[in-house]
């Protein structure tokens, strides 16, 4: 006979206001099957949690019902509670009285009648749970990061240095990313690569890092603890233990003339380039799009053109057979930090994502209209001019420079309606760079707030305005045109009311930050969920930032929203920190919420085993006593199984369920709502 | 009194759980006949739950889960989608209103969207009249509607 205990908790006033909790528990007292319902100001404190704790002893529970908040929020809480009182956790449910109902409504009758009805489903839910055990697995102590910029390096490094062993995957030829990319940064001023490089090379170092540059993420299965990851590497025609960075084939190369991405289109390379100097690895890759060689083969030519490269090289590493390759890695986290890239104003936009670009701006084809990257390359000492900020166009020095800050962002006409966040405060350094290297130049700031929280940002900001001597104006840009040599900049000032007609040398746009073009795509195969604009969920926005809803993956840098380097650094650190205290147990403990099959009743159709998104069904012969085969039933593997229920609703005879979720509970629920 | 419709809503615990909660969380008010059944996944709703809420008294079915390609199964909402595409058919068949199962997406990020369906759906169900599932009442051993 079931003896269900009911807690109803106020929450104090999120609940109470709206909810009548004593009148919730009142009505539950004479609930059949209840023989005790209290509520009380706030169940999960220290006094709700032992009031809960003495009433499975005194009334010998058999189940409990928390109505309270999510169980998203507090289900562990009381589970745990529950199992200090000696009954089985999975004989407690919540009742979610707080998110689903008194949040949502005002009027007071309808909200405690609407709490009455949820929870009498949960204790008829209840009444139908099974004591389960937790499942043990081993934990694989290796970890994945995806994306080896400073976020990627942090967590990598952080990883390593706690003795976990790591898997590094960098999709392009080397790692460092965006922040390889910058001249200096702020609020310092630091020079960049200055403090990058050097950790870049100790991942290379780093006795514990596998470092797999040039390669993406191919395949992802398995779970928490126990993950198997197919890594494609990427063909570089190189072979990596003959190259030894001399950087003789990239001299030899006679093609010269390939935009460079890195430079972000401002500088050329070669077909075969390392992406900067210091690149790690410092390994070339043959861009074979560009290469004579492979041009010549695609229009269908069978003598072998150029070589170039490979004769240059004098130990024989230029492969151009090579392929793609596959390994397969085993690893207990993953750490997915891919980072961002920047909106462009063009009239190509990618689809689906519901952008448009900016025609008032002509669409990015006004020349000496520049991103901000663009800009960082400009003004890098290692970038195409030597640190010379130069028009693209002409090479001449600019004399004023117009900066205008959200373009893109906080603009929900173009799709975007985030603040992009880092704009403000890197614009402010350009404004600097550019005042450090031309004097008598005017610097000119488009901006809708400056937002500078940060330490030291608005001190930063101030000096760029008080010292520096760069004008802020604020308000929009209304548009941008090329008249002669200058571009002609239409805007309005909004605090002293006057419309602006500047002659600017040189623009430069604060576009927005997006997550990478792939990233939708690799939270597939992760089954981790992205927000509308394809950053990728944290399991809380507050409590949990570093985690994902998927047990065992974990979130760092921009990859999750914009961030600044700081920010960046700081997630791959918690990530780690994270990953190590998930590797700092022998065991794995596992929600017991898996299908199991009934083997009497299994007639052995095997649809389960068509559906099963995670190949956890297998089969078992079931033999009689001599031996004979008696048939061939589905079994789960209680490891890989997930606990979708997909096996359960499609099973014709309903002979395999998922624990925590059976028929007969979720029945009982429709049957009490 | 005015019918106060009795709706029902099978979600995801991943996605639509939890951009209803978020719902919550941002104090989004809306309309309060719906009551939520939480499962794993919408791969997990058996056509059967809906057909039993029917027969259980409920006048109107939500039916929502994580976007395609955002499963966090990977693959539950495809077969979800299949099984109700199929459904659909059996719904007017047995007599049911199709316009009583509103089937959704509703991702994790979409409280508003959430609200949304919710005061649609019971503004739909409200204007459809109740639900008298209780089968064989027309004698054709079907369910029946008012509508």
């Amino acid at each position: 006979m079931a003896r269900i205990g009911v807690f109803v908790c106020h929450c104090g006033e999120n609940i109470g206001r709206t909810v009548d909790a004593s009148s919730v528990a009142e009505a539950l007292r004479s609930h059949p099957g209840v023989v005790h319902a209290e509520d009380y100001r706030y169940m999960c404190s220290d006094p709700g949690q032992t009031l809960v704790r003495e009433a499975i002893a005194a009334n010998r529970l058999t189940g409990v019902v928390v109505a309270a908040c999510s169980p998203h929020m507090h289900e562990r809480t009381f589970r745990k509670v529950v199992a200090a009182a000696g009954l089985n956790p999975f004989l407690c449910e919540m009742a979610n009285i707080r998110e689903q109902c008194s949040w949502i409504h005002e009027d007071r009758e309808q909200a405690t009648g609407k709490a009455i009805a949820i929870t009498r489903a949960l204790v008829e839910k209840v009444k139908a749970n099974t004591p389960l055990e937790t499942i043990r697995i081993p934990i694989e102590r290796r970890a994945l990061v995806i994306g080896g910029g400073i976020a990627g390096i942090q967590a990598a490094l952080d990883l390593a240095d706690g003795g976990a062993e790591v898997v590094l995957v960098e999709k392009e030829s080397s790692i460092g990313g965006h922040m390889s990319q910058l001249s200096e940064t702020f609020p310092t001023l630091d020079c960049s690569q200055c403090i990058l490089t050097p950790r870049m090379v100790e991942v290379a170092q780093h006795p514990r890092i596998r470092l797999y540059a040039y390669s993406e993420v191919e395949e992802v299965s398995g779970y928490i603890g126990n993950f198997e990851v197919k890594v494609r590497r990427k063909a570089r025609s190189v072979n990596e233990t003959l190259c030894n960075g001399c950087g003789a084939c990239t001299q030899a190369c006679p093609n010269r003339k390939v935009p460079n991405e890195f430079e972000c289109g401002l500088g050329k390379r070669p077909a075969i380039s390392v992406p900067f100097p210091q690149a790690v690895p410092n390994m070339p890759v043959l861009d074979r799009e560009r290469c004579a060689r492979f041009m010549a083969i695609r229009k269908g030519i069978t003598k072998a053109v150029c070589g170039k490269c490979a004769e240059a090289c004098t130990r024989g590493a230029i492969d151009f057979a090579q392929e793609d390759r596959f390994v397969t890695e085993k690893v207990g986290a993953i750490i997915i930090a891919t980072g961002y890239q920047l909106y462009s104003i063009g009239k190509e936009q990618p689809e689906g994502e519901g952008l448009s670009g900016y025609g008032e701006y002509g669409y990015g084809q006004v020349p000496d209209v520049i991103d901000g990257l663009q800009f960082e390359r400009l003004a890098s000492a290692s970038g195409p001019t030597g640190g010379r900020i130069v028009r693209p166009s002409d090479g001449r020095v600019p004399k004023r420079v117009v900066f205008l800050q959200c373009v893109g962002s906080r603009d929900p006409s173009r799709g975007i309606p985030y603040c992009s966040k880092i704009c403000c405060m890197y614009v402010a350094k350009h404004v600097m760079l550019y005042r450090h290297k031309v004097h008598d130049g005017e610097a000119v700031v488009f901006y809708m707030d400056v937002r500078a929280a940060g330490k030291g940002y608005d001190e930063f900001t101030r000096r760029a305005i008080e010292e520096e001597g760069a004008i802020y104006r604020r308000g929009r840009v209304a548009r941008l045109w090329r008249d002669g040599d200058v571009v002609k900049v239409q805007g309005f000032d909004t605090l002293s009311g006057e419309p602006l007609l500047l002659d600017a040398d040189l623009v430069v746009l604060a576009t927005a930050v997006r997550p990478q073009p792939g990233i939708r795509a690799l939270a597939q195969k992760l089954s981790v969920s992205c927000d509308q604009h394809g950053f990728i969920n944290e399991a809380h926005p507050k409590l949990r930032p570093v985690e994902t809803n998927t047990a065992g993956i974990f979130v760092a840098g921009a990859c999750q929203a914009p961030r600044d380097i700081p920010e960046s650094v700081a997630m791959g650190s918690a990530a780690a920190a994270k990953v190590l205290g998930l590797f700092s147990k022998a065991e794995l403990e596992r929600e017991p919420t898996v299908a199991r099959v009934d083997a009497a009743h299994c007639a052995g159709c095997f649809l389960c085993e068509r559906v099963c998104p995670y190949g956890a069904v297998g089969r078992r012969e079931v033999r009689d006593r001599a031996g004979r085969l008696v048939k061939v039933v589905a079994e789960v593997n209680p490891g890989v199984c997930q606990g979708c229920g997909t096996c359960q609703a499609t099973c014709p005879g309903k002979h395999v369920e998922v624990q925590g979720f059976t028929d007969q509970q979720i029945y009982a629920e429709i049957a009490a709502l | 009194m005015a019918f106060q419709p009795k709706i029902t809503a099978f979600v995801c615990n991943w996605c639509t759980y939890t951009g209803a909660d978020l719902a919550g969380t941002s104090r989004l008010q809306m309309a309060p006949e719906v009551r939520i059944i939480r499962l794993p996944c919408t791969g997990r709703i058996d056509p059967l739950f809906v057909i039993k809420a029917f027969e259980r008294g409920a006048d109107g079915v939500i039916v929502s889960g994580c976007h395609p390609a955002d499963c966090h199964y990977n693959s539950g909402n495809y077969h979800a989608r299949r099984r109700f595409a199929i459904f659909r058919d059996l719904l007017d068949f047995v007599g049911l209103d199709p316009r009583r199962v509103i089937f959704s997406w509703v991702s994790a990020s979409e409280g508003g969207k959430w609200r949304d369906i919710v005061d649609s759906a019971a503004a739909t169900i409200r204007e459809l009249g109740p639900c008298r599932a209780d089968t064989g009442d027309e004698g054709r051993g079907r369910l029946a509607c008012a509508s």
